[in-house]
């Protein structure tokens, strides 16, 4: 087999044999069980609870959840404010950079605050290693907070009839104490072994083969690169993600990242499972996801594999595949695999340039974002999913002569009215935002690199981005801009939180109502069949409402291509 | 009735038709917003017809634009037509019951003669033989045999009297013999009829739980287009492409649920209508939709599961008692035992009575202290009775009572019949074998209701062991035995509190609390008033296995509305392959690939695929108004039929459709 197809298939293949396991952990960790790292984080978190004054053991609704993890997340965003506008005359910044202006200090704390990473700046340039680590902290944070949204949704469902739902600081600190930093630790460790620095010292200046002095950038880039992937952040330490040689230098490093962004967003699926013991259902989600994934995937590795036909026409040997854009040490395969994973998964790392994708590769990173429920960000992924799952609850809960139920909860006009309206939210953000910048010439196609139907792409990517939380960049874009900066902060603002929210809020007042016991008449949610439908659910609202506008972007490029 | 009547009649169409343009008023519609925004479109369909007549170019020819907006006229109209239709059939249906009690003279107990519209709630009436009983009402004093078969259909006079579960009478029916004194119960105008009527003319009607909901999901689904063809423009005016309000309004009510959106309230009162066919009055179309999530029946054994009365089966004599001497004495002992289990032993014993010699008879009545009865003549005395009465009998007069028979009575009684010994001169003869006669069929029906995930529980004043056997032998799940109105409730609340719905049929007051406390609570329409006021439907037929059609009738109501909702939805994807690449293709050639069904020009491909959108609706009319058919085969099975047959359906159907009309349009294009 080819050696470029076999090491993707390795890489997903690894991904599943670690997330079945991890999911088990992962759910005793949620279950209040002993695990084996609580020798060392008991006293510390005993200590942290006895500082901040907050009673983990308290019960909470759904509505003091999302209290909870709204004000942490503002005393986040204020705190990063600071940080970044002052940074250049604090401590920690050997390189001189200086603090970041308004906007930009506002779109990039409001993107780390909401686990996007969406980079208007360049690392190397734009930030001290202060400001480093604060956004570093943001990454483990942000990630801590879509998973401990997540399992509010999980004991919703444990429990038969119950408005109580857990304590969310608890949930907080277990994903930060016993998944994030563990995982973070290894992946870190690996990584520094390849050859990523981790110093804190600054910029090094080294003679280049023609002798003449170049300043290279350095920094404590392991430790950040590693969450930066765990928790699906997806902001690089440095400009160019994770195509730059120092974070991402071999084939092994792009794999142990591969895997280490795709691994949770997994294990959450199969502790979903563990946790409400039916583990049948996780299949059903996992392969769902799977299903979606693989649909977009493929066609990309076999068109980025093949090449470009324009540049094969002009004499030029493409049998290496469409390299532009792409790292030679990591192959076009790889690539055309990344640029899906880091996009189905809210992560947003890339290690290319999806700019120079083929027309239909960058089309299916879109849909991915658009989609944004193939697996998803480390716990609003399955978040986003639960969504869909509702759709196509009432709907072919209708089909079998029932009124519409889900694990004995009775679907009603209330959560569907807010199941509509998330699954409203994500298409609103997208189109309004880019058919806004579309209609303004001096914000949006002045900033373009490109004219025509990839410009078109360029802007609504970079509003697909912003709105599935993900943070990666066609790029060709000159986003450093006040429009750019505001716009797409104020989306990442509503695409966080809102979809978060809606879900937590369906759970529980699934949880407060009255449990039927299922019976042979009863809808089975853990079937191939309801798979299917949960699928074209997915297809049909949250494909199709893009279909107008990628028609008149990468479908019409390809098939001027083509 | 009439239940087999064609979907359209004349007289109903023609009232259908006038119905579908008066629901075009804006007022009416509103409640609608999946139509309402076509009707919106339709309106600005038309102004741009009128501007392109005034020298306008840039939207195309007046003919095109004037064509797309009578599409969608008919798109509303047909929707119109759906509803409306649903409406006729239900009042026809209605009028068809309450007519026969229309105008019928009443008689007051003063003697005064008036019409019985005039009669008020509190009213006593009086009827005889040969009267048509002018309104509903309750019997306070009387007995009388009545014909209602102009409500049930049923031939057979049925018995009704004051006091007991069986006091009410219906407007309409006609007394055969005896007098009567009525109570009215409703005041004019607000019988139960009356009040179905209501709810199916749309005055009082209500959105359901359930189509609350979905028309949540289908205002969903027509917000997300109206997002996406707003959008549409500033990202065509980027790539330079110009799209006109005719092809933008027609992407728009193509892509928006106008199939389910258009047949969805038919949909619910054809519901109600197909239960008013079963000759089930339903007091709320809630009351349907909840009958398809019933997960316990309660079922009256007698009437239900068994055939009214015991029958008798078998003789079994005694040890050295031929045969005919038992069954000459069983049929002597029942000479004149009118009860149905005596008049079943002559018919089991085939010897007509009046053919033997009995001088000097002297029958001996059951009472409830000798426990038998039987007959005496020329010194013989033959008695009948339970077996510890005729045991005492036999052995007080010192005769031995034979150990065979003993052990006879007690396979009897274990098999769920009911022995009965017979004596003669105080000698044991052999025992009678009484049994329950199951209703042919239940058990299949009871099979067909587990596969329905429905728990079935038979109720019955029998003794545990008889109604255990009853059960097994018929297939419910569960019983109550010894049975009284309070068991009845208890169960019913501990159904509830472990989270199921249940559904139960009652006649009697002492129904009323459990009748109330049901989720779904049939009320007989013999029974008495507090039933039927308790209960949330009202049966004419009297037929306790009505049950199970409501069940169906729910469950159908509900897949009705999942199926055509997928169908509407799957419909999009040909949709969206006619119509975008006609947006596109004179300002992006490129795009022409996009043409997957090589649509003859844009115009013509809009045309067809609003023509499609239009036609699609009353095509499926007659699915809303019958039903998706329920068949028992488990929820997962189920699903993949429908999925099979409407979401794949839905997504084939169109792109076969508009292609064909697409054909015939570029004809005259």
């Amino acid at each position: 087999m080819n050696t470029e197809i076999f090491g993707i298939i390795a890489m997903f293949l690894l991904t599943l044999a670690l997330a079945i396991p991890l999911g088990k952990y992962i759910s005793k960790v949620y279950g209040l069980e002993k695990t084996w790292l609580d020798f060392i984080f008991n006293p510390v978190e005993k200590v942290l609870f006895k500082l901040s004054g907050v009673n983990p053991e308290q019960e909470m609704n759904w509505k003091q959840h999302m209290k909870a993890l709204l004000t942490i997340n503002v005393v986040w965003f204020f705190i990063g404010m600071i940080i970044m506008m002052t940074m250049g005359s604090l401590p920690m910044n050997p390189d001189g950079n200086p603090s970041m202006s308004a906007d930009l200090a506002f779109n990039t704390v409001i993107s780390f605050v909401v686990n996007c990473n969406l980079q208007h700046y360049s690392g190397e340039t734009g930030l001290s290693y202060l400001g480093q680590f604060y956004l570093m902290f943001l990454q483990f944070v942000s990630a801590a907070t879509g998973m401990a949204a997540a399992v509010v949704v999980f004991r919703a469902f444990r429990d038969k009839t119950t408005t109580e739902l857990g304590n969310f600081y608890t949930y907080f600190m277990k994903s930060c104490t016993r998944i994030l930093l563990p995982i973070s630790f290894v992946v870190a460790i690996l990584l520094a072994f390849q050859g990523t620095p981790m110093t804190f010292e600054g910029k090094d200046t080294v003679t280049t083969l023609q002798g003449s002095s170049q300043d290279v950038s350095r920094g404590p880039a392991a430790a950040f690169v590693a969450i930066k992937h765990v928790g699906t952040n997806g902001g690089g330490f440095f400009g160019t993600n994770s195509a730059h040689p120092f974070e991402n230098p071999t084939y092994f490093s792009n794999m142990v990242e591969m895997i280490a962004q795709m691994l949770i967003p997994f294990a959450m699926i199969f502790a979903f499972g563990y946790f409400i013991k039916r583990k049948k259902f996780s299949w059903m989600i996992f392969g769902v996801m799977t299903v979606g994934f693989l649909a977009l995937t493929i066609p990309n590795v076999i068109a980025e594999m093949q090449g470009n036909p324009m540049i094969q026409k002009m004499g030029i040997d493409t049998s290496l595949g469409a390299m532009e854009g792409k790292e030679s040490r990591i192959g076009a395969a790889a690539t055309g695999y990344w640029s899906i994973a880091t996009t189905v998964i809210s992560t947003g790392s890339v290690n290319s340039m999806h700019d120079s994708t083929m027309p239909l590769s960058g089309m299916n990173e879109l849909l991915a974002m658009m989609i944004n429920s193939f697996y998803g960000g480390v716990g609003v992924g399955i978040l986003n999913f639960f969504i869909f799952i509702i759709l196509a609850v009432f709907i072919s809960g209708l089909m079998v002569g029932r009124t519409p139920e889900f694990f004995g909860k009775k679907v009603e006009a209330r959560e569907m009215k807010i199941a509509m309206i998330i699954a409203l939210i994500h298409p609103f953000l997208i189109l309004v935002g880019t058919a806004i910048t579309a209609a303004m010439p001096q914000y949006g196609t002045a900033t373009l690199n490109n004219p025509g139907f990839h410009g078109l792409s360029e802007m609504l990517y970079e509003f697909t981005s912003a709105s599935a939380n993900n943070g990666s960049g066609f790029e060709g874009l000159g986003d450093n801009t006040f429009w750019w900066n505001v716009s797409t902060g104020i989306v990442l603002l509503l695409a966080r939180f809102l979809p978060i929210i809606g879900p937590v809020a369906i759970a529980g007042l699934l949880a407060q109502k009255k449990y039927i016991p299922e019976n042979d008449g009863t809808l089975k949610t853990d079937t191939a069949t309801f798979g299917l439908v949960t699928l074209t659910v997915i297809v049909i609202i949250a494909a199709l409402a893009f279909f107008p506008v990628l028609a008149l972007g990468p479908i019409a490029e390809y098939f001027t291509i083509y | 009735m009439n239940k087999d009547q064609s979907l359209f009649q004349k007289e109903i169409v023609q009232q259908a038709l006038v119905q579908s343009f008066v629901k075009l008023n804006p007022k009416l519609l509103f409640k609608n917003p999946v139509m309402f925004t076509v009707e919106i479109g339709t309106i600005v369909m038309l102004f741009v017809s009128i501007w392109t007549l005034t020298g306008e170019t840039s939207q195309g020819s007046f003919g095109y634009n004037f064509v797309v907006f009578l599409v969608l006229l008919f798109t509303l109209l047909f929707a119109n037509f759906a509803e409306a239709i649903a409406e006729a059939r239900g009042k026809a249906q209605a009028d068809s019951l309450r007519k026969t009690r229309e105008e019928t003279p009443a008689t007051l107990q003063s003697g005064e003669k008036i019409s019985s519209s005039q009669l008020k709630k509190g009213d006593l009436f009086v009827c005889e033989a040969g009267d048509t009983i002018p309104t509903d009402g309750e019997i306070i004093e009387g007995l009388a045999t009545i014909d209602e078969s102009a409500i049930t259909g049923e031939s057979a006079p049925v018995i009704r009297e004051s006091g007991g579960d069986k006091s009410s009478v219906t407007g309409g029916t006609k007394v055969l013999s005896d007098r009567i004194v009525v109570e009215v119960t409703n005041e004019p105008g607000e019988s139960f009829l009356d009040k179905m009527i209501a709810l199916v003319e749309g005055a009082s009607r209500q959105k359901t739980p359930n189509e609350i909901a979905l028309t949540i999901l289908l205002a969903g689904f027509t917000l997300v287009f109206i997002i996406v063809c707003i959008t549409l423009k500033p990202f065509a005016d980027y790539s330079n492409v110009n799209i006109t309000i005719a092809s933008f309004i027609a992407l728009f009510v193509c892509l928006i649920p106008t199939t389910i959106g258009g047949l969805l309230s038919a949909i619910g009162i054809a519901g109600m209508d197909r239960a008013l066919r079963a000759n089930v009055i339903t007091k709320s179309g809630r009351a349907v939709e909840t009958a398809g999530d019933i997960d316990v029946l309660l079922l009256d054994k007698t009437g239900t599961i068994t055939i009214g009365n015991r029958k008798a089966t078998q003789f079994y004599a005694a040890p050295g008692i031929s045969q005919d001497q038992l069954v000459k004495a069983a049929v002597l002992s029942s000479m004149s035992d009118d009860t149905p289990e005596g008049k079943s032993i002559v018919e089991l014993a085939q010897i007509d009575p009046l053919t033997l010699q009995v001088n000097n008879a002297q029958f001996i009545k059951f009472t409830a202290e000798t426990r038998s009865s039987g007959i005496n003549f020329d010194g013989t005395r033959i008695r009948k009775g339970a077996t510890d009465a005729i045991k005492s009998i036999v052995i007080n007069a010192g005769n031995p009572f034979p150990t065979e028979l003993l052990d006879q009575v007690k396979i009897i009684a274990e098999n769920g019949g009911t022995p009965l010994v017979v004596s003669e001169n105080e000698v044991a003869l052999g025992v009678i074998e009484l049994q329950d006669i199951i209703k042919t069929g239940m058990f299949e029906r009871f099979e067909r209701l587990r596969k329905m995930g429905i728990k079935t529980v038979m109720v019955t004043g029998d003794n545990p062991l008889t109604a255990k056997f009853i059960a097994e032998k018929a297939g419910v799940d569960d019983f109550i035995a010894e049975a009284k109105p309070e068991d009845k409730m208890n169960y019913i609340i501990q159904e509830q509190l472990a989270g199921r719905l249940v559904a139960m049929m009652g006649d009697g007051t002492n129904d009323a609390p459990a009748l109330a406390q049901a989720d779904v609570g049939v009320a007989m329409n013999s029974g008495t008033q507090a039933a039927k006021e308790a209960g949330n439907m009202v049966d004419l037929d009297n037929d306790p296995t009505k049950l199970i059609e409501i069940v169906e009738i729910g469950k159908q109501l509900l897949m009705t509305r999942g199926t055509l909702t997928t169908f509407s939805i799957a419909n999009d994807v040909a949709k969206y392959f006619a119509i975008i690449p006609a947006l596109f293709i004179t300002a992006i050639p490129a795009l022409q690939g996009l043409n997957i069904m090589h649509l003859h020009s844009p115009e013509s491909a809009i045309l067809s695929a609003v023509i499609f959108n239009a036609i699609i609706i009353p095509f499926l009319i007659p699915l809303a108004l019958k039903g998706v058919s329920y068949k028992p085969i488990g929820a997962s099975a189920l699903l993949r039929r429908n999925l099979l047959l409407f979401g794949v359906g839905g997504i084939i159907v169109p792109f076969i459709g508009i292609k064909l009309i697409d054909i015939v349009v570029a004809l005259f294009i």
